[in-house]
């Protein structure tokens, strides 16, 4: 019945969609206020509805419901509340219901909190997030339907596949969608100006907190990716240029673009027709990440979506989204006015540098990827594209935006002083050539890059302190006065500030752990010994466990440096009795220097085992880095600016730009 | 071992995958020699492992992984030079070995779709900029009606106190 209740909801919360999507737009069209106004009774009541289906298959997991295909196949009795929870996203059909989810929630956000909207922008904006919506519950209604039954009901599930059952893992998808989607609301914003055919300054104030929410959403979910991959798969790695992650790693980076790029238009008025195709771009990678996963064309592994019924609807989904606002924007766009001049170098300037490096490297990424599908449709010729291809072709576009980084804030608007920033930025540079020339001292070893690497993280956050302190008159005027001038900062600034710090502490950790990683490959008997990185650890033996679902091995390691005793590492391997397949989980012991990083291989003769002991020097620093960037992220959005009110405030500055876009 | 596919993996459903329980390089393939060992390992994580997806065969637990590690182990005992060990290793296994790809010209575009679309958008940027500052630095000039209307204002203007304006 709960089942029921929840399909239900899912074909109203369809049929609440279509009129959410014709209404508005009919209102608009003939200038029926009363029919655009549908927009946010509908918007709200399709959330309800979804929340209703969402949380019917929430129930039906939590109960272990096995009457539904979609449990049965995804769940267990014998699995934790968790990951019985984490296994409603955890598969095809319940992700793409929480897609719709967040989708609607978006949409909801801007029914009742975007009153202050002009009603036109609003009501288009509903409509084309309407849109969406459809596209998406037409998808599940017809092809991915969460909601079918088994008749006889199976006696227990088959299980969620055992490396999937991980707290990390658990929260990625949600992350990782509410940055997609929320992608969508600069998309729906920008499609309804290209159908107004107008855009202001307001307008781009309105789509930059959805941007920056969607961004640090995405940030979040692609650094657990990594630091799951880290821990979980045994040896390590935490960024494998794997199509999968590339997938949300370009809206990544065309989302970060965006953000600059809207930050201009808000300020100066200047880049509007780029900041729309870049949300529509923007968007359409968040589609392509969520369905380049779940369409099978990626690799065999990846076809689950072994019904062709789906990837043609995939397509379908994607050539009119795609597609349509691609040929809207050639249609719409030239009807934009441009407007705010500057000259090359100022901080307009220096976000194009920003956006012309960002998108580049994100097509260097688009093309790393597809090319080989490509190939193999027109040819049949198979070729591999690894990470050396992203090295040579990413790496070089990156550095020098990172070098670029601290110069932008500093630089004025419409026309900067580059000599006059390169002064300020005198200690920054001072500091870091400091670090390369002592890391050289130090290091012999390891590639001669990796100095330099050092020297550029280390740069980025002397950088964004430099900005802080230049803002403040740090040095300059009186600690009083610098003080007061901190506390007046606006929030936007320390966020910036962050996020850009953020930056050099990840690229710190990934220079670090890849440059002067070390490694052991060690057959141990019980009483032997490795030694790595400083550390001494002696094999005691194994011992067997049980946990909740899994029988696990464990092998015990006392971990000494110096002839201390620092820790006991626990490294073990779990069997999964009912998915009957196995996980690794490493031994990690966690210090400032880095990760002493220990693995448990199979049983050799004479009851030794194969061990693997690994030390990444600074690893924590690239999620740390990541983290500085969400939280830099949250201190911008809770800039008084940037607020739902604001727009409102600025109207009695800028009368004009306001009253262009009501 | 580097089931990288799965950062994403929540997002799918359940289905088979290789034991993790095994690791990649064994204690009993490693080299005596450092030299050559190291040699193996670079080489090795340049060459993917067919079975799987996207792994290099220094990552993967596949058996076919370990019999190429072993080859190119082999193969460098024997003296051959790296280049000859991946001409070898290709001509066995085809261009799909290699994570790096040739530059052929089946792969031109691969290689040089990102040069050329950085000096394309950079060459865009440059247009853009030096249209609108040449149509923005040169003023349209006044037509001859509005040059005697801003004669005429001026004149209105002169007599009277500047605070007007």
């Amino acid at each position: 019945m709960i089942a029921e209740t929840g399909h239900y909801a899912l074909i109203l919360a369809l049929g609440v969609a279509i009129v959410q999507m014709v209404l508005p737009v009919i209102g608009t069209r003939f200038n029926d206020p009363r029919l655009a106004a549908v927009s946010v009774p509908a918007a709200q009541a399709q959330f309800i509805l979804i929340c209703i289906a969402f949380s019917a298959l929430t129930a039906a997991y939590v109960t272990s419901d096995f009457s539904i295909l979609n449990v049965w196949q995804n769940s267990h009795s014998a699995k934790p509340m968790l990951y019985k929870i984490s296994a409603v996203w955890g598969n095809h059909e319940g992700s793409m219901v929480l897609w719709v989810l967040i989708l609607a929630l978006f949409g909801a956000a801007v029914a009742t909190f975007g009153s202050n909207l002009p009603r036109q922008l609003q009501a288009n904006v509903l409509a084309v997030q309407g849109s969406i919506a459809v596209a998406f519950l037409l998808f599940i209604v017809t092809t991915s339907n969460p909601f079918l039954r088994v008749d006889p009901a199976p006696f227990d599930g088959q299980g969620l596949n055992p490396v999937l059952q991980d707290p990390a893992l658990a929260f990625h998808p949600p992350f990782l969608y509410a940055g997609y989607v929320g992608f969508s609301m600069a998309f729906s914003f920008a499609v309804a100006a290209l159908i107004d055919g107008r855009i202001d300054a307001a307008w781009a104030r309105w789509v930059r907190p959805w941007t920056l929410l969607a961004w640090m959403c995405l940030t979040l979910g692609i650094a657990m990716g990594s630091w799951w991959a880290y821990y979980e798969l045994g040896w390590g790695g935490f960024w494998f240029w794997d199509p999968v992650e590339n997938a949300s790693f370009m809206p990544w980076l065309a989302g970060t673009a965006l953000l600059h790029s809207a930050l201009v238009m808000e300020k100066r008025d200047a880049l509007k027709v780029w900041t729309i195709l870049l949300a529509i771009i923007t968007f359409s990678l968040s589609l392509m990440g969520t369905f380049l996963v779940r369409s099978g064309v990626l690799t065999s592994v990846h076809a689950f979506a072994v019904d062709p019924a789906r990837g043609v609807f995939i397509l379908g989904i994607m050539s009119v989204f795609i597609g349509g606002s691609f040929a809207l924007f050639a249609w719409r766009a030239p009807l934009l006015s441009q407007g705010g001049l500057f000259a090359p170098i100022s901080r307009e300037g220096a976000w194009v540098l920003n956006n012309l490096l960002l998108t580049v490297a994100c097509a260097a990424v688009f093309v790393g990827t597809l090319y080989p599908l490509a190939l193999e449709a027109v040819t049949g010729e198979k070729i591999s594209v690894g990470a050396p291809f992203f090295n040579l072709t990413f790496v070089p576009l990156i550095v020098p935006l990172l070098i670029a980084v601290p110069f932008g804030p500093l630089l004025a608007w419409k026309r900067g002083d580059l000599l006059g920033a390169a002064q300020r930025l005198t200690v920054a540079a001072l500091v870091s050539l400091a670090a390369i020339i002592g890391v050289l001292a130090l290091h012999q070893s390891g590639p001669w890059l990796a100095p330099l690497g050092i020297g550029l993280g280390l740069w980025l956050i002397m950088g964004a302190l430099t900005e802080l302190a230049t803002r403040s008159k740090l040095f300059e005027a009186s600690w009083a006065e610098s003080r007061r001038r901190l506390r007046n900062l606006p929030r936007a600034a320390y966020g910036t500030a962050l996020a850009h710090a953020g930056l050099g502490v990840m690229v710190l950790g990934l220079v670090a752990t890849t440059a002067w990683r070390s490694e052991r490959i060690e057959a141990l008997a019980p009483g032997g010994t490795v030694d790595i990185a400083g550390y001494q650890l002696t094999f005691e033996g194994v011992k067997e466990g049980q946990g909740p679902n899994y029988k696990e091995l464990a092998g015990i390691f006392q971990v000494t440096r110096d002839g201390q005793p620092v820790t006991t590492l626990v490294p073990s391997k779990r069997a999964y009795s009912v998915e009957k397949s196995a996980t690794t989980e490493a031994g990690i012991h966690n210090s400032w220097r880095g990760d002493l990083y220990l693995v448990l291989g199979d049983p050799l003769k004479d009851g030794a085992y194969s061990v693997r002991a690994y030390f990444n020097p600074m690893v924590r620093l690239i999620w740390l880095g990541a983290l500085f960037m969400f939280f830099g992220g949250a201190v911008s959005l809770s800039d008084r600016r940037l607020r739902v009110g604001a727009p409102k405030r600025a109207k009695a500055k800028t009368p004009t730009a306001v009253a262009a876009g009501e | 071992m580097r089931f990288r596919r799965f950062v994403l993996a929540a997002l799918l459903a359940v289905f088979a995958l290789h034991a993790s329980s095994a690791h990649a390089v064994q204690p009993d393939e490693v080299l005596d020699d450092p030299a050559l060992e190291a040699r193996a390992r670079a080489l090795s994580a340049g060459l993917r492992c067919l079975v799987c997806q996207n792994q290099s065969i220094d990552d993967s637990d596949a058996p076919l992984a370990k019999d190429l590690r072993v080859l190119v182990r082999e193969r460098l005992k024997a003296g051959d030079s790296d280049a000859e060990i991946i001409a070898f290793v290709v001509s066995r296994y085809g261009e799909f070995v290699l994570l790096k790809p040739r530059f052929t010209p089946h792969t031109w575009l691969l290689w040089l779709a990102t040069p050329l679309l950085f000096l394309l958008a950079l060459g865009g940027i440059v247009y853009a900029y030096r249209r609108r500052s040449a149509s923005s630095a040169a003023p349209r000039a006044l037509t001859a009606s509005e040059q005697a209307h801003l004669a005429r204002l001026l004149d209105e203007e002169t007599p009277q106190d500047g605070g007007k304006l």
